[in-house]
């Protein structure tokens, strides 16, 4: 009796469905506490009325609704789902045609740059300008250098943040900021520093690499993950020479002497928005252009198939290691900026929370489609920063990195190539899915 | 003892199981609930004790358990069905993980709080002029019963043969009859009850806390990778010899550092010796 109630398709939906709104309800609820650790329930059961999460009114009413909804959706999807994807597919052609035109492409790049362009004054906010600056133009930046990584190489990096934090130490290094001495004992200005930290990064990521890139997919992640630990565990506990948990000294604004141009940041956000969007364009250009190139061909060939890439003539390692000293210049960069823009940096803000907040952004764009990511990013961060800003009842800001666990989860299950794919990337999964190569291989995944 | 539990669904899926660590928590925090609800005012003591050890260590494998095959159910399956890329595992992996962690955080708070104790930890014996307290006795003890109950389990029983079919070959394992999504879904729920156990054992030492799985889930993993990934007795050895090391190289280093000298034992391993001390194979050696 309870075995064929199991097995029914329609109530197994029905559960499923009720466990997900359960799951969000839980999700949305206030916080708890080891008191109380129920509460996120004891919003929709167990009091007559909540004012938590997504409606005022009584929890369990409207989860159990959308628990409906979601059921009813489900079964109507599980019915009628592909005349729905065949016609939205045949409706999306005629514009998709449009949009894969050159001029089309052009214009729509040159529209978004002009946006991006006037958008301080468009949204006249202070919250919003440090939110665009700090949030969203500084992750849009280390989303796209870890693009390079996990996205074009394959290669998943779980450290990521390290190298944006010894961008930062660099920085701070250069300008005399940390109790270690600034080399030569100069007093650099910031903008000295964006190419030393940039070469010193990439050298840090040849450091990381050369060794530990010879190993399976797996491996390299946690260990990856070790590093990004190890350098906050660094910066946490050399006194001498990063200030441990204390941080660094102020670090200056960077001054700009170009001929006639004259200008000196300082705590404001805009200009720092602009700095950032002026090397943004540099590298997005950058990166489309080695997408394009041998190097981004190799990296495809690698990431597709290690050994054939190697028998013809491919050298993996190499290619592997560049894709890890390019990837980790962005971070450097961004380093950069963070430390001139914040004034000072603490150890605490490297954690291995940002390195998989910034993989979330990748992946949800998009893997290896450069637009992909950056609109992912985008949309990410402003959800963040908007959270931020005007909060729900009951939310928490540590609460993103649960909602960024479940996308990550959701995306793989439902779209693993992201919301805009590339499009090889799209084809590769898709083959692999047809149960192209070993079926061990692709159960087990013997490569990466 | 963690490092066993990852070995195990290593050994099975080739993948590492980067929610082990939640699974670890999750395990803790089952413990730290029961033996608030059991333990009154008055400290316990003599027969009660084992009896609420033993129970921590059930519930907290039982919550281990069911953990691990909801992340199999959600993470795993769902894209196993599909055949999707490594890549993929990998990541539902760390997203099961970050979800995990955080909605515990949300829920109990993110504050560490220490476990009602079941006994006062007092030192038993001395060996070698170290002191032995009570506390490493009990995890000793519950270690060895635990990890030669399954040794036994995977060397005799007809669930052992099938995860090492699994493990040797999925395809073959197949055609044999072997149900290898039950096979899966059962080594995950036997490796979910030794993290969800070990996590109760840690929590009582240390107290529980959200992020409690990750350092020693890291360090698990290098243990297990030291003695040879899929590969049960190197596991426990590699266990062993870590802690050992570890304990060493307090005299050396700062006790700020240690977390640094286990990662270089890991990263050094995987160069030098990628295979680990009794080599790789689960399906061989166990």
């Amino acid at each position: 009796m309870i075995q064929s109630l199991y097995r029914n398709p329609h109530v197994r939906r029905f559960a499923i469905s009720f466990l997900v709104v359960e799951l969000v309800a839980l999700m949305t609820g206030p916080p708890g506490s080891t008191e109380a650790p129920t509460s996120g329930f004891q919003g929709s059961y167990f009091e007559d009325s909540s004012f938590y999460g997504l409606f005022r009114t009584q929890r369990w009413i409207v989860f159990f609704t959308l628990a409906v909804v979601l059921f009813v959706l489900w079964s109507s999807w599980l019915a009628k789902g592909v005349a729905v994807r065949a016609t939205t597919s045949k409706l999306l052609a005629v514009p998709r045609s449009i949009t894969q035109r050159k001029p089309v492409r052009w214009g729509f790049m040159a529209a978004a740059l002009a946006v991006a362009l006037l958008l301080p004054r468009i949204v006249n906010d202070a919250f919003w300008h440090s939110a665009m600056t700090e949030q969203i133009g500084v992750f849009v930046l280390l989303a796209t250098g870890l693009n390079v990584v996990v996205g074009f190489a394959g290669l998943l990096d779980l450290g990521y943040v390290a190298f944006y934090a010894i961008g930062a130490y660099t920085t701070a290094w250069m300008t005399g900021s940390l109790p270690m001495p600034a080399p030569f004992h100069g007093h650099y200005d910031p903008f000295v520093a964006i190419p030393v930290a940039i070469l010193i990064v990439m050298i840090a990521g040849i450091l990381l690499g050369a060794p530990t890139l010879r190993l399976r997919g797996d491996y390299l992640a946690i260990v990856t993950l070790g590093f990004g630990e190890i350098v906050t565990i660094f910066a946490n506990n050399l006194y001498g020479i990063t200030g441990g948990s204390q941080g660094s000294g102020p670090i200056p604004h960077p001054v700009l002497h170009l001929g006639p141009l004259h200008y000196v940041w300082s705590l404001k956000p805009v200009p720092y928005y602009y700095l950032l969007l002026v090397f943004l364009v540099i590298f997005l250009i950058a990166f489309t252009l080695l997408e394009h190139s041998r190097i981004g061909r190799a990296w495809t060939a690698i990431r597709e198939d290690e050994v054939a890439a190697e028998s013809v003539g491919i050298n993996p390692l190499k290619y592997k290691v560049m894709a890890f000293a390019i990837g980790a210049s962005t971070a450097g960069f961004a380093g950069v900026v963070t430390a001139s823009q914040s004034n000072s940096i603490f150890p605490s803000s490297f954690t291995l929370q940002s390195s998989i907040n910034i993989l979330v952004l990748v992946i949800f764009g998009g893997m290896g489609s450069i637009f992909g990511v950056v609109v992912g990013a985008i949309i990410i961060q402003v959800a963040y920063s908007y959270l931020l800003h005007t909060p729900p009842q009951g939310y928490q800001p540590a609460d993103l990195y649960m909602y960024l666990g479940a996308l990550l989860i959701v995306m793989m299950i439902f779209r693993p190539v992201g919301l805009i794919p590339s499009k090889r990337r799209k084809r590769e999964i898709k083959l692999s899915e047809a149960g192209e190569g070993h079926m061990d291989e692709v159960l087990t995944g013997d490569t990466l | 003892m963690i490092a066993v539990g990852y070995t195990l669904v290593y050994g099975v899926l080739r993948l590492i199981n980067f929610a082990h660590s939640e699974i670890f928590m999750s395990g803790g925090f089952a413990g730290y609930f029961v033996m608030k609800a059991l333990i009154g005012s008055s400290v316990p003591n003599g027969a009660s004790t084992v009896f609420l050890i033993v129970i921590g260590i059930v519930v907290g494998g039982t919550t281990g358990a069911l953990v691990a095959t909801l992340v199999e159910r959600v993470a795993y399956r769902t894209l196993r069905r599909r055949h999707a890329p490594a890549l993929a595992y990998l990541i539902s992996a760390i997203g099961a993980s970050y979800f995990l962690f955080n909605l515990a955080g949300k829920e109990f708070g993110r504050y560490s709080i220490s476990m009602p104790q079941p006994y006062i930890n007092h030192p038993v014996f001395h060996i070698f002029g170290a002191v032995v307290q009570l506390y490493y006795v009990v995890i000793f003890i519950s270690g060895v019963v635990m990890l030669t109950a399954l040794d036994r389990v995977v060397a005799k029983t007809k669930l052992g043969r099938s995860i090492r079919a699994v493990a040797q070959d999925a395809e073959t394992a197949s055609l044999m009859g072997v149900n290898i999504d039950r096979t899966i879904a059962l080594t995950f729920i036997v490796g979910g009850a030794l993290g969800g156990a070990a996590g109760f054992l840690f929590g009582l030492g240390t107290g529980v806390v959200y992020t409690m799985g990750f350092v020693p889930a890291l360090k698990a993993f290098t243990a297990a990778v030291l003695g040879g990934i899929g590969n049960l007795r190197g596991a426990m050895i590699g266990g062993l010899l870590l802690g050992i090391v570890e304990s060493l190289s307090v005299v050396f280093v700062q006790a700020a550092y240690i977390d640094v000298v286990a990662f270089g034992i890991l990263v050094a391993v995987l160069l030098f010796r990628p295979t680990g001390i009794l080599g790789e194979r689960l399906g061989r050696a166990a």
